[in-house]
Order: structure tokens, then C-alpha cells, then sequence
């Protein structure tokens, strides 16, 4: 029963709001509508209303995809401090590091959806129903780890959130685990995404032992970058009580992924071109272009440029210490690796393709409008709840509130 | 053997099993006779190259299809013995299953005309019939009488004297050819069609190559696929 | 039979239809629009776990389906591998002079979509300077005649690999390698993801992007269930050595097409076969070894 209030005070929760919330929402909704559109368009005509083809089999969709597990991984570098370490500042903004990764896992979920040719056999990834090809196929791996880590946040927030509608204490006893058990999840689905690239003997720009480390710091940027964006968003907008200490902490922690990622390329990059082996072909045509195809080569410079310049604008801590460099730097990470992990990763793996073939990809415009919808869907995901944690998080959301107002018959009406 | 599928996961396994190590030598060949001989006037035959026209494959086809019920019966049946044919002499070569050879539209046979014709066995440049023959087989020394029968014209003639019917001419490119016999008998030179598990079609040598000049000509190809760019 | 003994003996056989009705009530919307075929298609298992009735079900309802939709009758074969035999496949480059007749051959024979255009052998012109490197090749080759002088040309196609690189990453084993080395794709299984497209070094995996499309006449009526019936838009298909033909002793559509003879089939464990002959008395390279996918496809230099 109180449950069931939980419920239905959230829905209320996201229902009201002011003028600046619903102009966001009619957003994320118009984003959604323009998806759909466009999905509409490719569930009738098929994958040929993208621009990928058999030379270049996977492309913005799967590029999305691996960045958002990247971003949905990096809760973790929220959940480390805040119950590993008892650290205040960032125990207070864990849940919605947590409820981020909720929403990337969906936006995942999503993409590869949409990514695929027959969504309507989904089923046969279902063990016993269907026929998941595990341990063999890595991208069965990916389904598991995936699901697993998407339950598990979805039942630690759930539960901490529900604990602070009821006004208790969470159950250290049911939490504690869960959390311990997050942690390595959230390492092993990215570098379970990674295996799914990195272990295929047939593109030599994927099948390297570093890639997986690369995917992990890169996330340990980019999913931080957002993360600080969304925080300050939570605390104009929202009141979210936010601890600058907990900001500068994740910038500093933000830094070190940064070095590492920056080192690991830059061990890639010294490999592929010194040793100069038919291999480099892919990285030339990321940053050189091959011959007149160098449809790419400026997204990877900027990417380097992006990358580089926020990293010594979280060096130095006069600039990451201040909110304009701070955000500034944040923009260009996320830039920065949205380009590498959106672009770079996946589309120079293909080009050229197995049998030697350039042929240039980009997305089309079904692409990019699938893609700005379930965008909308996940940001949409996440204001609900961030919205619903907030009010619980700053007390005025719990089992004795008497949701007055108009809208109050509304719920009813729906109850 | 097993194929592997169901041990993915130890490669390896099927590197130990190599299917071709192991199998015996292949028996000397003695086949490869060595006087220079080859087809020299006779049938102007350029081989029909043009798509779906090929005389193999429109045999290929249909007497696929109608030996489709009796194939299992002929499984090694009729299969060339390579092996004991290629150690053996000519004589002991089992007759190989030809299309007829590829004779210009009255040309054959030969005796119609040249019956009651006096031989002239002498080497000289061919004014009144067959002018059109440009020989580019081997040296210039090459003449008609190499390969066909000064006397009766219907037949070809080995090195030895004896003579052979033009459904055997590849007794006779297989005097200076060897390997490539050796090839063509096993079913590797050439255009090979029927079953694979059964009676297999060949082709005579002059099917694809033009005994007077066999460099094989050049085709014109089939269009390019299109672009990934290009297909919408 | 209690209520109780019938629950517990059939508890299995229950929640397996309890499935299969959520599963039903939950695809029912979309499916309700569907043809017969593809709602039928969608409850039953993997080709090859199905039972000798199950499949002579499935291949009638083809039959019957295929025959309204093309006009003629069609026939929609599953004929088993045979025990000993593992078909593999070897081409003379000194021989292939580039003509592309293959491709159509293959495409003729195999049902594969005009439009948009899906042809599962690729044609690489290389330069005799270089020798096989791949990744200097040209798939777009169009001069008046073929070969050109200073290159030669090598046929790529689904190489059967021992060691399947697309089997291993489907993630729901909707491809696999028959007894006799043919690697197949269910095209009522595949989900469409392309890993294996990303998985395969020969780009051998093609996909329909679009609804495939072949005219009625052009239709290729004898047809096998894993290899040349009609395919569906969204999912992945490939070379199958001609699985309709080979498992009735026919040898595939592009050797017998090839003008020049550089195709040589067979199967590989009978040593009177030209495949074995091939193996034994030339020298014969794969290709990109070093991946260690153990193809059946074997490349030699016949001169």
C-alpha cells in the first residue's frame, strides 16, 4: 500500500512543475516524436534508410551504444567514494549517479535495438525462450552483464529511494552487497563491450590488448563530465544541496583517467605508426585520410584537441577549481570522447573494410533522428528521477506528505 | 573427421588433423611424351565464350539434372582413375566424357574434300582454303602434318604413327603438354562440370583453347557491384 | 489424474506454454499483421534442433507459401550432409581472368536480391608487382577486357572456415557448421545484429538492408532451407558451396560457370577428388592464415 503511494506521489512528482521544467520535458518529447519518426521510417524500409552497408556493418548506432556504457560504467567512480569510503559530499549525490546509470543502460538497450535487423526476434536473446549463444558469443556476455548491472542500480535507487520516501534507514545488510557486486559489474560491462571489438582477430584496429583499459578511463572521463554538468543543472534548477567538495573530487578523480587515457593513446599511436604495419591503414584513415577519404580526419583532431585541452584545464587546480574552466573543461571531455567513442572507435574499424574497400560513412538523417530520440528518452528517464529523488533527498517527498493541489484529482482519477 | 564447430574453443585441434598429410606420394607420371607436336591446320574452332553459352555449361546443367536420381549409385563409378591412368601409356587411358569437338559448321569431315585430293606434304602459305589458319602454337616450325594425318585427314596422328579420332585430340596435345594432361585428366586443368560424387563432363583442350593459336582470349568482364554509396 | 499429480508431471510442459502464451500475448499486436509465415516462423526453434516432423512441417508450409507468392511450384529441400563427406573448395589464380561470370552465376543461382544488389563473391584485381595484398585491391574493376595486363584477379567468397569466427560471436546461434563444413545461417533465427559481418575477415556475411528483391521469373525454384529460398529483409546470409546442389552431388553454380576451369570443388576426405588432388600435388596458400580461421577455401597457382 505505502508502495503503491510511492508510486503514484512520483508520478505526481513528475507531473508538476514549472514553466522552465516543462519547456525541458516538451523538449525531450519533441525529441522522442522526431525519434520515432525517423524509427518508423526504418522499421518500414529497413536498415538501407541508415548509411551503413556491408562494408561499414555497424556505425552511429553502436558508436552511441559504447559510448553510453561508458557513461553508465561511471557511476562507479561515484559509488567508490561514497560507500567504499564513506565520504559525505559525494554519499549525498550517489543516487544520482546511480539513476544516470539507469538511464544510459536503457539508452544502451536501446540503441542496439534499433541497431538491429529483426528487433521483433529480441526473444531468441532470451535464455531458454530463445537461444543465447553463451559463453561463446561476447555479445551475449554484454546482453548478461548489461542486464544484471541495469537491475542492479535500478534495485539499489529503488531501494534507497524508497527507503527515503518511508523515512528509515536503507538496509546496510541488503545494500552493502549490491554495491560491492556494482563495482566490479560496472568494470566488467565495459570491458565486456570492449572484448565484443577487441576480440575479433579480423579488424586489426580493434584487436588490441589495450583497448579495454582505453574504454575504461575514456568512460572515467566522459561519464564524470556529464555528471558534474547534470549536478550543477540539479542545483540551479533543482536545490539540490551540492557540495563543491564532492565537484572538485570527482574533477581530480577525473584528471587521472584523463592521464591514463591520454597515455594508453598515446601507446596506441606510437605501435600503429612506428612499427607501420598494413594495421595502420585504420588509423590513417582516422587522422590522415587515405588518399581523397578523409571524411573523419577532422572530428579526430578535434577529439585530440578536446581531450588534450581538458585535460590541463583539470591539471591545473586554479582552472579546475573554477566553476567556468571546470564546466568549460567537462564540455570538451564529453566532446572529446563522444567523438572517439561515437566516431573513431568504430567506424575507421570497418574502414577499410576486410577486403581492402574505402567506402565512407557517416550517418544519414534517419540516423541522427533515431538517435536524438533516444537521447530524449533517456534524459527524459533521468529528469523523472532525478525530479522524484530530489524531493525525497531534500525531504519533501516522504510517506506523511499529503500531496495537495489540483492535481491531486488527477491521481486519483488514474488510481 | 570432425569439423570443428563444436570444439570452437580449443583451436588447434584441427591443425593436428590435416586432411592432406599423410596420403602417399603421388605415383611417378609417365605420360609426358616428348616429341613437339600440336594441332596445326584442320577445324577453324574458336571456343564460344559468350555467357550461358559455353557448351559445358548448358551440358553441365542439364545432365546434372537428369542424373540427379541415379547419382549415389555412381559415386566412384566412372571417377577417373588419375592414379592408375596417369602410371599407365596412353592405350590404357579410359575414353573421358567430351562434348564432340568443336568443328566449324561443315568442316567435318575432312575427306569430303581432301578424299581425292593429292597430299602436298610441303611446308607453304595456304592460298586457297584455310588461309584463314594464323599459326601461334610453338616454333615456327610447326606444320599441319604435326598433328594431322597426311593420309586419311579424318583422324590426328600421335608421334608413334598412330592415329587417333579428333574425340581423342587430347591424346595428342598430351604429347608435349604432360602436366597439364596429367592436370586435365584429374579434373584440375580445365573446365570441369557434372558431379562431383559421380561421372564428371570434360572438355576436349580444343573447347577452350584454338589448337592453332590455344593463348586463351580475353573477355569482357560483367559489370562491377554497385557502391555501397549507390545502392538505396 | 488429480489436479496435483497433473500439475507436477506437466509443470514443464506448462510453463513452456505459459511461455509461449505470454510470449504470444506480448508479440500478438505486432504480429497480427503478419502474413501466416512469418507467424509461424516466429514460435519455432532453430532449425536444427527441430524434429524430422517439425522441419517436413515447416518445409510444406514454405512450399505452399513460396508457390503462392512466385506462382510456380517451389520446392524447399533440407537435405541432410552426408556421412564422409567435408566439401571444400579450391580456385586457380594463375587461371581467374577476372570475368565476373561467377558472380552472376551465383547470384542467379542463389536467389540473391537484385535490388538492392547482394552478391556474395567479391572479385579483388590485384597488381602482379604487389601479389595478394588485399588491402591495395580493387573491387571496381571495369575495362573493356579482362585479364588486365599486370594484374591478376582473386575471387573471395565465404572461405568455410574449420574455425568460424561468425559461428563463435552470433549471439544466438542462429549460424553454425553443418557435418559437412558448410557454414549456414537460419534465416528464421538471425536477429540481425551483424556481429558476425564485424567477425568475418572475408567479408563473406552479407546483410539485407533492405527487402530483398528478385523478379518472379528470375526465381530459382529448387531450393534448401539453409541456403537459396527466398530471405527476408534485416538478416545476414552467405555462400553455402551451393547447399542446395552439393548435398545432391552437383557441384556449385560458379564452378560450373567459370570459363577458365579455376574452380575446383569436391570433397576433400575422397582422394580421388580434384579438391584432394589439388591439396596433394599443388602448393596452395589460405587466406589471412595468420587469423587461424582454418578455412576449406583454398587458393593455388595451378601453372
Amino acid at each position: 500500500m505505502q508502495f503503491y503511494r510511492f508510486y503514484l506521489g512520483s508520478l505526481k512528482i513528475v507531473l508538476k512543475g514549472n514553466r522552465v521544467y516543462w519547456a525541458w520535458v516538451g523538449f525531450l518529447v519533441l525529441c522522442i516524436v522526431v525519434g520515432t519518426v525517423g524509427y518508423l521510417e526504418q522499421a518500414s524500409g529497413g536498415l538501407i534508410v541508415t548509411h551503413m552497408r556491408d562494408p561499414v556493418s555497424w556505425g552511429f548506432y553502436i558508436g552511441n551504444f559504447t559510448f553510453l556504457v561508458g557513461v553508465a560504467a561511471a557511476a562507479v567512480i561515484l559509488v567508490i567514494p561514497a560507500y567504499l569510503y564513506q565520504w559525505k559530499p559525494i554519499k549525498e549525490i550517489v543516487i544520482f549517479g546511480e539513476l544516470l546509470a539507469i538511464s544510459a543502460i536503457v539508452m544502451c538497450v536501446l540503441f542496439v535495438t534499433v541497431d538491429i535487423g529483426r528487433p521483433d526476434r529480441v526473444l531468441h536473446l532470451v535464455p531458454v525462450v530463445g537461444n543465447l549463444n553463451f559463453p561463446s558469443s561476447l555479445l551475449a556476455w554484454d546482453v548478461l552483464v548489461l542486464s544484471l548491472y541495469g537491475v542492479l542500480n535500478f534495485v539499489i535507487a529503488t531501494h534507497l529511494l524508497y527507503c527515503g520516501f518511508s523515512r528509515k534507514a536503507y538496509h546496510r545488510a541488503f545494500v552493502t552487497p549490491l554495491v560491492l557486486f556494482s563495482i566490479p559489474a560496472a568494470v566488467a560491462i565495459h570491458t565486456v563491450t570492449a572484448f565484443l571489438y577487441n576480440g575479433l582477430p579480423a579488424r586489426p584496429y580493434w584487436n588490441s590488448a589495450i583497448l579495454a583499459p582505453r574504454f575504461l578511463a575514456s568512460a572515467f572521463c566522459s561519464g564524470p563530465a556529464i555528471m558534474i554538468i547534470l549536478l550543477q543543472f540539479l542545483r540551479k534548477y533543482g536545490g539540490l544541496d551540492l557540495k563543491m567538495d564532492a565537484i572538485w573530487k570527482i574533477a581530480e578523480l577525473m584528471a587521472y583517467a584523463m592521464f591514463i587515457n591520454l597515455f594508453l593513446f598515446g601507446a596506441e599511436v606510437f605501435r600503429e605508426y612506428y612499427s607501420g604495419t598494413h594495421h595502420l591503414l585504420f588509423t590513417e584513415y582516422l587522422f590522415t585520410g587515405i588518399g581523397e577519404h578523409n571524411r573523419l580526419v577532422p572530428y579526430a583532431w578535434l577529439s585530440i584537441v578536446l581531450s588534450v585541452g581538458a585535460f590541463v584545464l583539470f591539471l591545473v587546480p586554479a582552472t579546475r577549481k573554477n566553476l567556468v574552466t571546470l564546466n568549460l573543461g567537462a564540455i570538451m571531455i564529453y566532446g572529446g570522447v563522444y567523438i572517439e567513442k561515437g566516431i573513431a572507435l568504430v567506424v575507421p574499424g570497418f574502414t577499410p573494410s576486410v577486403l581492402g574497400e574505402i567506402y565512407e560513412y557517416s550517418p544519414s538523417r534517419v540516423e541522427v533522428m533515431v538517435a536524438v530520440g533516444v537521447f530524449g528518452v533517456g534524459f527524459l528517464l533521468f529528469t523523472f528521477m532525478a525530479k522524484v529523488a530530489l524531493r525525497i533527498t531534500q525531504g519533501e517527498f516522504h510517506k506523511d506528505t499529503h500531496l495537495g493541489g489540483p492535481s491531486r484529482r488527477t491521481v486519483e482519477a488514474e488510481g | 573427421m570432425p569439423v570443428g564447430s563444436q570444439r570452437r574453443w580449443t583451436p588447434g585441434a584441427w591443425c593436428r588433423q590435416r586432411p592432406w598429410a599423410g596420403r602417399g606420394v603421388v605415383p611417378p607420371l609417365a605420360c609426358a611424351v616428348a616429341v613437339g607436336l600440336a594441332f596445326l591446320s584442320g577445324p577453324s574452332c574458336r571456343p564460344t565464350l559468350a555467357e550461358g553459352t559455353g557448351p559445358a555449361e548448358s551440358l553441365a546443367t542439364e545432365a546434372g539434372r537428369d542424373r540427379e536420381q541415379q547419382g549415389h549409385e555412381q559415386v566412384g563409378a566412372v571417377v577417373p582413375e588419375w592414379q592408375r591412368a596417369a602410371a599407365g601409356t596412353a592405350e590404357e587411358i579410359e575414353e573421358f566424357p567430351v562434348p564432340p569437338p568443336p568443328f566449324s559448321y561443315g568442316i567435318f569431315p575432312c575427306s569430303d574434300c581432301h578424299g581425292d585430293m593429292e597430299v602436298d606434304t610441303k611446308p607453304r602459305k595456304l592460298e586457297d582454303e584455310h588461309e584463314e589458319i594464323v599459326l601461334h602454337h610453338g616454333p615456327r616450325e610447326r606444320w599441319c602434318f604435326d598433328c594431322h594425318n597426311p593420309g586419311n585427314r579424318d583422324v590426328l596422328r600421335l608421334a608413334s604413327g598412330k592415329t587417333i579420332p579428333f574425340t581423342e585430340s587430347y591424346l595428342l596435345c598430351g604429347q608435349c603438354h604432360g602436366p597439364k594432361f596429367r592436370d586435365w585428366r584429374a579434373g584440375v586443368h580445365g573446365k570441369r562440370t557434372g558431379r562431383w560424387d559421380g561421372r564428371k563432363e570434360y572438355l576436349l583442350c580444343a573447347h577452350c583453347h584454338n589448337p592453332h593459336a590455344p593463348r586463351f582470349p580475353p573477355l569482357t568482364p560483367k559489370p562491377p557491384p554497385p557502391r555501397p554509396e549507390n545502392i538505396h | 489424474m488429480k489436479p496435483d499429480a497433473r500439475r507436477r508431471s506437466g509443470r514443464k510442459a506448462t510453463r513452456r506454454q505459459f511461455l509461449k502464451g505470454a510470449l504470444a500475448a506480448a508479440v500478438g499486436g505486432g504480429l497480427a499483421g503478419c502474413d501466416v509465415t512469418t507467424r509461424e516462423a516466429f514460435f519455432h526453434r532453430r532449425f536444427k534442433e527441430l524434429s524430422r516432423a517439425e522441419k517436413r512441417d515447416i518445409l510444406e508450409r514454405l512450399e505452399r507459401d513460396y508457390t503462392e507468392k512466385y506462382g510456380s511450384p517451389f520446392s524447399v529441400s533440407a537435405d541432410p550432409a552426408r556421412e564422409g563427406v567435408l566439401f571444400a573448395y579450391a580456385l586457380d589464380l594463375s587461371r581467374c581472368v577476372g570475368c565476373r561470370r561467377c558472380v552472376y552465376a551465383c547470384v542467379r543461382e542463389n536467389n540473391a536480391s537484385r535490388d538492392p544488389a547482394v552478391q556474395w563473391i567479391s572479385v579483388l584485381e590485384l597488381e602482379k608487382l604487389k601479389g595478394v595484398d588485399i588491402y591495395d585491391s580493387n573491387l571496381y574493376y571495369s575495362p573493356e577486357q579482362v585479364p588486365r595486363e599486370g594484374h591478376f584477379y582473386m575471387p573471395v567468397a565465404c572461405q568455410q572456415c574449420r574455425r568460424p569466427q561468425c559461428v563463435t560471436v552470433c549471439p544466438v546461434g542462429a549460424t553454425w557448421q553443418e557435418p559437412d563444413g558448410i557454414v549456414v545461417v537460419d534465416y528464421d533465427w538471425c536477429i540481425g545484429c551483424r556481429y558476425c559481418m564485424a567477425a568475418c575477415p572475408y567479408g563473406a556475411r552479407h546483410f539485407n538492408w533492405g527487402a530483398p528483391h528478385v523478379d518472379q521469373e528470375d526465381m530459382n525454384r529448387e531450393t534448401h532451407y539453409l541456403g537459396n529460398r527466398p530471405r527476408y529483409k534485416g538478416v545476414v546470409e552467405k555462400c553455402t558451396f551451393c547447399i542446395q546442389r552439393v548435398r545432391r552431388g552437383r557441384y556449385p553454380a560458379c564452378v560450373e560457370i567459370c570459363p577458365v576451369g579455376a574452380r575446383k570443388f569436391g570433397n576433400i576426405l575422397d582422394e580421388k577428388s580434384e579438391i584432394n588432388y589439388v591439396i596433394r600435388n599443388k602448393r596452395v596458400f589460405i587466406l589471412k592464415e595468420e587469423i587461424n580461421t582454418q578455412p576449406k577455401f583454398y587458393y593455388f597457382y595451378g601453372i
